[in-house]
């Protein structure tokens, strides 16, 4: 590999973001008009902190502990779901398919003993009740599916645990462990970390097409003339993307911010959200290859490149999906990383935030390097 | 001594024998002209000296090297000018032809010098800044012809450099390729214009079919031939049925 010639190839396809209008849109003005839209629509600039959703509560937990109460008034803090009580949930589910209600919440029968028995034991998962809270929502509500559950995650977390940090173990299993430090969040603040990875998923389709535009053009066999190498191709395009990657987090970053996204933390916090992001940049740069290896053109490659992009959209960032099928692609673990340290202020060192690092570190180098062979073996002719 | 040699080199797409048991050596310093009718496989050949391709059967060396084993070494040494034009529309002029230069690994202050002689050697000076995408078919002939050169090559190919040149660009392009020879590069040039062959080369060579079907100086050609010029032994020899390339 030479860095020289990494350099060169790397800087054209940058000067290409911004001399290509179209490219240029996607990059870095789709993701600047996406996030001031959904602030404008969901922030508190456009309102959207002073919605409420009426969420029907039935207690079905049969134990004289305090748990249960404690739980409904930690949905209640929120300020964001008012509770209604219902003492059946076909009463409860009822009001839900009529629309009066946005969501029902189940506080299972052993739910007060469960947590009973992860006091008693807390370092002994063998010996913990476990139990499940049963949750129903309003399918024709995005923002209503955006917004309950990560609000009954955090509630249920705080009724646990209280305060402490998120890294402790849990008697019941909970998506998202993590605790939420603010209270007056809006739905704008819940969709704005899959903001993040909404913007790279993109850069499948720019890889795609880059590649597919070089093969179709002869532009890779000219290259292939010179002494360039295939890695100092592969490398100049990651670099590339990276750069591109930095500059659309920094983007989304600021543009958040500026619509009243309540992000936790500091430095280290919006570091995270760099590297994370930019594994996920990597992740898409081996799908933009896979794509470029099977199409014959480059117009293909914008159409078959949404084979990628949208289970990573619709899965994996702010549409919220069960981890059983969001997990399957790596915006989740984005989202869901993002979302712990930028909403409930988890530390970066806990668990759930590490493990997602580890899980998207992992997929992007396995399906980098599915990239790199795809192409390598079917994609340059 | 040779620059360029094939020993029964051929080449097969499936069942179809695109270059067949071609032999041939080229001098260092030689013009070279391959002519052949649509499909005749000289392209193939080109490929194949620029590692594009593989040979299916026989050997090719270009530069005292192997083009099985050592094409690393031969891309250092050689320059291609394709049949199609390959270019970024987004850059400039002068940046394609620096983005090439570096790809050779031509030092910085080199290639600035480098890019100003070829520029004006190929006439696009005053549209050195100007996007590649808005430029005319022989401006963008002659930018490729530039990218092709900027490393200095010891061999250049240069498959069809002037299709779709003006006669004023052609004769400019042909002044430069003869520049070229003058300072001892061994060039191979394809051309269809059979009198751009007759004027430059040194040595011309005919194939049909994948064959070698002719091999001597234009000028011998035409005396083996009886004939007036060089194009009238191309239609001798290769005849008058259109060919079309598949």
């Amino acid at each position: 590999m030479n860095m020289q010639r990494v350099l060169a190839l790397a800087g054209k396809e940058l000067r290409k973001v911004y001399r290509e209008p179209a490219l240029l849109f996607m990059v870095i003005i789709f993701p600047i008009m996406l996030t001031v839209a959904f602030g404008a629509t969901f922030g508190a600039l456009g309102g959207g902190g002073d919605s409420k959703y009426a969420v029907g509560v039935v207690n079905l937990d049969k134990s004289a502990t305090p748990w249960a109460g404690a739980f409904k008034k930690g949905i209640s803090d929120t300020g964001v779901l008012v509770v209604n009580d219902y003492q059946d949930n076909s009463t409860a589910a009822k009001d839900l398919l009529q629309g009066n209600i946005d969501a029902v919440i189940v506080i299972p029968a052993d739910f007060g003993a469960s947590i009973e028995s992860f006091r008693l034991n807390p370092g002994d998962p063998g010996s913990w009740v476990n139990s499940t809270i049963g949750l129903s929502l309003d399918k024709g509500s995005m923002i209503v599916s955006a917004v309950v559950p990560p609000i009954v995650q955090r509630a249920l977390s705080t009724t646990i645990y209280g305060d402490e940090a998120a890294s402790a173990p849990q008697p019941v299993r909970i998506g998202d462990p993590t605790m939420v430090a603010s209270s007056q969040l809006s739905q704008f603040d819940y969709m704005a970390p899959g903001l993040f990875a909404y913007a790279a998923i993109f850069i499948t389709m720019t890889v795609a097409q880059a590649f597919a535009t070089e093969r179709e053009q002869g532009l890779l066999r000219r290259i292939a003339v010179t002494p360039t190498t295939s890695s100092d191709i592969f490398v100049s395009q990651i670099l590339a993307n990276l750069a591109t990657g930095t500059l659309q987090v920094a983007i989304v970053y600021v543009a958040a911010r500026l619509m009243g996204f309540h992000a936790v933390g500091g430095v280290a916090e919006v570091a995270y959200a760099f590297v994370i992001v930019l594994l996920l940049v990597t992740c898409n740069i081996g799908f933009g290859l896979i794509t470029a290896s099977i199409v014959k053109s480059s117009g293909a490659a914008t159409g078959l490149s949404f084979l990628f992009i949208l289970p990573q959209m619709l899965l994996g960032t702010f549409v919220p999906a069960p981890q059983s099928v969001g997990g399957l692609v790596p915006s989740y673990y984005v989202t869901d990383a993002l979302t712990s340290i930028f909403l409930r202020g988890a530390p970066l060192t806990s668990p759930a935030v590490l493990l997602d690092l580890a899980i998207v570190a992992a997929m992007s180098i396995a399906v980098l390097i599915a990239g790199v062979l795809a192409f390598s073996r079917f994609g340059r002719s | 001594m040779l620059d360029i040699e094939l020993d029964s080199l051929t080449k097969k797409f499936g069942e179809k024998t695109v270059v067949d048991n071609l032999s041939l050596g080229i001098e260092k310093g030689e013009l070279f002209g391959l002519l052949g009718p649509n499909g005749a496989g000289k392209t193939t050949t080109i490929k194949i000296l620029c590692g594009l391709l593989e040979p299916t059967s026989g050997a090719a060396r270009v530069g005292g090297h192997d083009v099985r084993t050592e094409m690393h070494e031969i891309r250092k040494l050689i320059g291609v000018c394709p049949q199609e034009p390959a270019h970024y529309t987004f850059l400039t002029g002068r940046e394609n032809v620096e983005l090439f230069g570096r790809l050779h690994n031509i030092p910085k202050d080199l290639l600035k010098e480098k890019t100003d002689e070829l520029l004006e050697t190929v006439g696009l000076v005053e549209a050195a800044s100007i996007k590649t995408g808005k430029y005319s078919g022989g401006m963008i002939r002659r930018v490729n012809l530039a990218m092709a050169l900027v490393n200095d090559p010891t061999i250049a190919f240069l498959d069809e450099p002037t299709v779709a040149m003006d006669p004023q660009t052609r004769h400019a392009t042909w002044d430069f390729i003869r520049g070229l020879k003058a300072r001892g590069k061994t060039i191979i040039l394809t051309t269809h214009y059979i009198e751009e062959a007759e004027s430059l080369a040194d040595r011309v060579g005919i194939i049909d079919m994948g064959r070698l079907i002719a091999l001597d100086t234009p000028r011998a050609l035409m005396e083996q031939n009886g004939a007036a010029n060089l194009e009238d032994v191309f239609i001798k020899l290769t005849g008058r049925k259109i060919r079309e390339e598949t």
